[in-house]
């Protein structure tokens, strides 16, 4: 942990938090022991690639993960453990204080209820409004998410917008009652290039105009780069490394995140090999001992293996789990 | 790997344990194959001599399964009636499920007014229950199993027909299709070597549970006295010896049921097993 | 067009192709007019031998439709394809085979490219088998030679796709397209679904096979960082057709076309600190049943004026080389810089 004392309060506290699901080949960990936190008004990225367990991580926060499934740790929000409050107390803070922006728009949205349903259906629930008010929020709500016409589109259904346009109506329902912490998992994955910079920087415009804390989910390290003030990076259901966009782009710390970013196409030298990581994402019934990434990794030693190793401090604000981190910062730079 | 493959794995530890279906239907199958092969082998008396001596007696270490009003062994009766009723299954089925598979597939792969034609067969078809549909062919052609064969045969053959049809439409959207088609492949290789693997399984199924549901339909028209004609020893025809017999000998007719039940139990599971073994993986 | 050195070896003028929308009866009995998605609305192009040409779009553009007008998996309505001076939609019956053995497709999804019933070795050797490639007894050897070329272990042959990864199943679906010894490969969106790490190996792996087998590679993909990388010269569509082609290294240095800009501008840098709060581009993706008139990207485009909502744009050469179709790019007095 940094010893500079941070003058941003936490909003979101996550102390080994674990996900484990009941499987044939014995017990999994979709998300094993991860620590994070997330203060007031920044945006976290949590990214990874397919089997990180990053998805999973952002459900687990507010328990949306089904049987057989089983949470473990603590997700103190405000001040308020997520994991050990009771049901009831979940409900009130779900949709109210805490929103979340799914990839699918198209299986987000109730297809047989029109956008004004929905909304007020949120409304409704989280707000002492009354109808009149309601419906002035809800035209309040599709103007601020840059929907053309917002009057007039109440009353579609969803499948009548467009894959932009859904996801606007999807942030305008998760806005309703002005939740102070967004959770968005994948929010712009299925979309076109130019519409995925529109929500983003909606996104981003939102969150200065509400204050609102974001926790981003993605595999996208372009989309990290422009939206994210922090980012943690995940594989295996851990955290490999953690820290400011700027800093860990500039100075990855971890071997997996230099790979990472090594193997994406640069501005470098057209039509030369990338740089690519050998092996595939290993499956989470077989994780070698130590640490998770070693079968892969071209800075592996034996020291590697033995032990899951633990997240230090490499930086101000900036935390590696990788015994090599030093090696890392004195190779090639990553992009 | 995703949550949502998690917890399919969970499900599937439970899959495993409920092999047993498949094993269990195929002993049942399997035995009733042998019945019907070797039923002389089996049976312990002439399944239609009288015995005036024995008539109407109740199940006993003689006759296990009691006599009939004439004084017929009903066990032997039963067993030579597996060989009867398991050619019933296959006959019943096999006109259906080839024909129906060849019109399926090419009204599946081509579409274009053969299908719409098709379409419309279909509804016509399925507008009528199935059992006085043959019942109506055998009514115009007479009694007896032939007959019967080829009045199933005539109507049997569009729900096969409708099943491959839509699993090929499906398979056909699958880029190894399209794969096949840009790697210069002919349709009938594609049909035959690609398409048809790939969709079979439902058809496959279908006709298990189909197995079972002829024999009900062949014991039902020779319990009407339109199928096999007595003294022949098939099911339907036992039963209907004994139905003025219920309250009185009730042997006769619930062993040849509860054969049937049992017959189209092991058909069943083994439908089920093969929908199991045969799931695609992903 | 002047005698080039190398004539092209792949030519397409103005293709066209419209997937009819059925109409309901009752729309029939009311005569409304009939909906097409107008997937390719004139596409011109031409290949040269040993280029990579990248091809990029959105959704709607028709990126992939062309790829498979291109094999005649789709037929297209009109225009011309010409592959090594033959037309290619003419081909019929063993000529058309025989195109098939030029020009193969890699698809985008592992998941559904290879038949889930064959084993790899059936796969490999069905293709040699159909085409009477090798004499039976020399098939063994040529399979164990095409896996190798993927670098897939040799212990590949006998297993099914499903206990493969994404990136291994890619590999086969490039090992099957090699098989028939192509000499172009048109790779529809060839690593999107995989995981970014694995995306290099199959990019690098494109990349070496290239080179070592002399082919001509069209890569259609959406992802811009891609296409810069492996690309000669790319070519970027809108709504069916072709809006700016040009040398790659000039038109990721001076994209003349507003769409390309855009384009450009959206795709997300990987230098956190050059941001920016602004959107590239307003508006929507317009649908291909209803392409506005005149120029097709007017309705978002901030330099539109009066005549690029009556006329439409076609590609003209631009100074310095390149092909752009705009009208406010061909002006005679220099565009603003955006």
């Amino acid at each position: 942990m940094t010893a500079a004392r941070d003058p941003v309060p936490l909003a979101l506290e996550i102390r080994g938090l674990t996900t484990s699901f009941a499987t044939a080949e014995g017990v999994v960990r979709a998300v094993d022991g991860i620590d994070l936190e997330l203060r007031t008004g920044e945006v976290l990225g949590l990214v990874g690639e397919s089997g990180s367990g990053k998805s999973v991580a952002l459900r687990s926060l507010v328990r949306l993960v089904r049987a057989p499934g089983r949470i473990e740790g603590q997700a103190l929000w405000l001040g308020r453990d997520l994991i050990a409050m009771p049901e009831a107390d979940l409900l009130e803070v779900r949709g109210k204080e805490i929103a979340m922006i799914f990839q699918e728009p198209m299986t987000a949205l109730n297809p047989v209820l029109t956008v004004r349903q929905q909304i007020d259906e949120n409304l409704k629930a989280h707000t002492g409004l009354g109808r009149a008010e309601r419906a002035r929020r809800a035209i309040e709500l599709l103007d601020l998410v840059g929907i053309p016409s917002a009057a007039e589109r109440l009353n579609d259904y969803p499948h009548q917008f467009s894959g932009g346009m859904r996801q606007r109506v999807m942030i305008a329902i998760a806005l309703a009652s002005e939740p102070r912490l967004l959770l968005a998992d994948e929010p712009t994955t299925a979309l076109d290039v130019t519409i995925q910079d529109q929500i983003l920087k909606l996104l981003l415009e939102l969150r200065d105009r509400l204050g609102m804390s974001v926790i981003l989910v993605t595999h996208d390290l372009g989309v990290v780069a422009q939206t994210c003030d922090r980012v943690a990076v995940m594989y295996a259901g851990r955290i490999m490394e953690v820290g400011p966009v700027v800093e860990l782009f500039r100075n990855p710390r971890h071997a997996y995140t230099w790979g990472l970013l090594g193997s994406i196409p640069g501005a470098g030298a057209v039509r030369q090999p990338l740089r690519s990581i050998e092996g595939t994402p290993p499956s989470l019934a077989d994780l070698p001992p130590g640490c998770a990434f070693a079968p892969r990794c071209a800075f592996v030693t034996d020291a590697c293996r033995q032990g899951r190793p633990a997240l230090v401090a490499v930086g101000p604000d900036h935390r590696s789990a990788c015994v090599h981190h030093d090696r890392v910062a004195r190779s090639d730079p990553a992009a | 790997m995703r949550a949502a493959a998690l917890e399919s794995r969970a499900v599937g530890r439970l899959r495993r344990q409920v092999r047993a279906p498949l094993i269990t239907g195929a002993l049942i199958i399997g035995l009733s194959l042998v019945l019907a092969a070797l039923p002389g082998w089996f049976a312990p008396y002439d399944p239609l001599a009288f015995d005036y001596a024995a008539l109407l007696q109740p199940p006993s270490l003689a006759h296990p399964f009691g006599t009939d009003n004439f004084g017929r062994d009903i066990l032997s009766r039963v067993i030579w009636g597996y060989r009867l009723d398991m050619q019933i299954a296959f006959f019943g089925t096999v006109f259906p499920i080839l024909f129906g598979c060849l019109i399926g597939a090419l009204v599946g792969y081509y579409g274009g007014w053969p299908d719409v034609v098709f379409g419309r067969v279909v509804d016509a078809v399925i507008t009528f229950p199935f059992l006085v549909l043959v019942i109506a062919i055998v009514a115009v052609l007479g009694p007896g199993l032939i007959n019967m064969y080829i009045a199933v045969g005539v109507v049997g053959w569009v729900f096969y027909a409708r099943l491959l049809r839509a699993e090929i439409r499906i398979q056909k959207q699958q880029d190894y299709a399209s794969a096949g088609k840009v790697m210069g492949y002919g349709d009938a290789r594609i049909i035959l070597r690609h398409l048809l693997p790939n969709a079979i399984t439902p058809v496959l199924v279908f006709w298990m549970t189909d197995m079972a549901l002829v024999i009900l339909l062949g014991s039902s028209l020779g319990y009407l006295g339109l199928g096999a004609q007595p003294p022949a020893a098939e099911w339907g025809v036992l039963i209907a010896d004994g139905k003025n017999f219920m309250s009185t000998a009730w042997w006769i007719s619930i062993f040849p049921g509860l054969a049937i039940v049992l017959t189209g139990l092991g058909f069943s599971l083994i439908g089920d097993g093969i929908a199991d073994l045969l799931r695609p993986q992903r | 067009m002047s005698c080039p050195p190398e004539a092209p070896l792949l030519e397409v003028r103005n293709l066209a192709k419209a997937f009819p929308i059925r109409r309901t009866a009752l729309q029939t009995l009311r005569c409304t007019r009939r909906r097409a998605i107008h997937a390719l609305n004139g596409v011109s192009l031409t290949v040269r031998r040993g280029e990579t040409l990248g091809i990029v779009g959105e959704s709607g553009c028709g990126k992939s439709t062309l790829a498979r007008c291109l094999v005649r998996l789709i037929e297209a309505d009109a225009g011309t394809i010409r592959y090594d001076g033959v037309d290619v939609r003419q081909l019929a019956g063993p000529e058309r085979r025989a195109f098939n053995r030029r020009v193969q497709l890699i698809f985008q999804d592992p998941y559904s490219s290879l038949n889930p019933r064959m084993t790899v070795r059936q796969t490999l050797a069905e293709a040699l088998a159909v085409h009477r490639l090798r004499p039976s007894r020399e098939i063994p050897n040529r399979i164990a030679e095409l896996l190798a070329l993927v670098y897939l272990p040799r212990d590949a042959l006998d297993r099914y796709p499903h206990e493969f990864s994404g990136g291994q199943r890619q590999r086969i679906g490039i090992a099957r397209a090699l098989s028939v010894e192509p000499e172009c490969l048109i790779a529809d969106e060839l690593v999107s679904a995989l995981d970014v790490s694995v995306q290099a190996q199959v990019i690098n792996l494109l990349l070496e096979l290239q080179d070592r087998l002399h082919l001509t590679v069209l890569f259609v993909a959406h992802d811009l960082r891609l296409v810069r990388h492996i690309s000669h010269r790319v070519a970027v569509m809108y709504l069916g057709r072709i809006v700016e082609h040009d040398r790659t290294d000039r038109l990721f240095r001076e994209p003349r076309h507003p769409y390309t800009q855009a384009l450009l501008g959206a795709a997300p840098e990987l230098d956190p600190t050059r941001r920016s709060r602004t959107a590239a581009v307003r508006g929507e993706l317009p649908s291909p049943v209803e392409i506005p008139a005149g120029c097709p990207f007017h309705p978002r485009c901030p330099h539109a004026f009066e005549v690029c909502r009556s006329q439409r744009p076609e590609l003209d050469r631009r100074r310095g080389g390149g092909w752009v179709a705009c009208h406010l790019a061909m002006a005679p007095t220099p565009p603003t810089t955006l």
